[in-house]
């Protein structure tokens, strides 16, 4: 049965830039079960130090760039890409 | 050869990337290596870490070389990006393509480093001669470790 209050802990991993900015590798986000990639960012965006973040940054799910509207189960490695620099 | 793209912790080997990608079939055999520079935009740069979302910077150099593989037919491309403290001259990434012919070979190189460049996870943070480190933001916006 659904249950709207239903909770999990998403982790999302920081790097280069935005790991200094919030001062942390990773963040442990408590979010609704039926949370989406927008609603990832804006709770990070919410912490100290992220005002410093694009509002609309790069993400990754699972190792593949993902769009905003995307469902993050529990489980899903989140991560937040800064600008690349490779090469 | 099966397509090859490796991140590495060591220094580059050109010629062995080469040797990879060297076959009786392929008439061109082409090499860009990306280096360590020691000016930039006006500063004085001593070195440069790399860092990145290894598992997924792997899969995506990874899919860069099978994509260039099938869009310019040949299976002979080979790149190494390097990971961790690089000085002023060090290989920070290695492109070896083998093809029939060079038109091809020329252009698949470049469309490698291209892609590399706007997709695989990797981050560069610049030492400077004044002491001061920053990760480069290529889109140009103010980087968002640095200092307000």
């Amino acid at each position: 049965m659904y249950d709207a209050t239903l909770l999990m802990t998403v982790t999302v991993l920081l790097f280069a830039s935005y790991a200094d900015a919030l001062g942390a590798a990773s963040l442990d986000l408590e979010m609704p079960s039926d949370t989406t990639v927008t609603q990832v960012v804006a709770a990070v965006r919410a912490r100290p130090g992220a005002q410093r973040l694009p509002a609309a940054p790069l993400v990754a799910v699972n190792l593949q760039y993902a769009n905003g509207d995307r469902v993050v189960r529990d489980g899903d490695e989140v991560a937040l890409i800064p600008p690349v620099a490779g090469g | 050869m099966t397509p090859l793209a490796t991140l590495v912790r060591r220094p580059i080997d050109p010629i062995s990337l080469l040797g990879r990608v060297a076959t009786p079939a392929n008439g061109a055999v082409i090499l860009f290596l990306g280096a360590v520079r020691q000016v930039n935009e006006g500063r004085a740069v001593t070195g440069i870490d790399y860092a990145a979302y290894e598992g997924m910077a792997a899969s995506e150099l990874e899919s860069i070389v099978s994509d260039g593989a099938s869009k310019f037919g040949t299976r002979d491309i080979a790149v190494e990006h390097r990971l961790g403290e690089l000085a002023v001259e060090d290989i920070s990434v290695a492109i070896a393509v083998g093809h029939p012919h060079r038109d091809a070979a020329y252009a698949a190189s470049r469309w490698v480093i291209e892609e590399l460049k706007r997709r695989v996870p990797i981050w560069k943070r610049e030492h400077y001669a004044d002491g001061t480190r920053e990760w480069v933001d290529p889109t140009g916006r103010p980087s968002a470790g640095a200092a307000p």
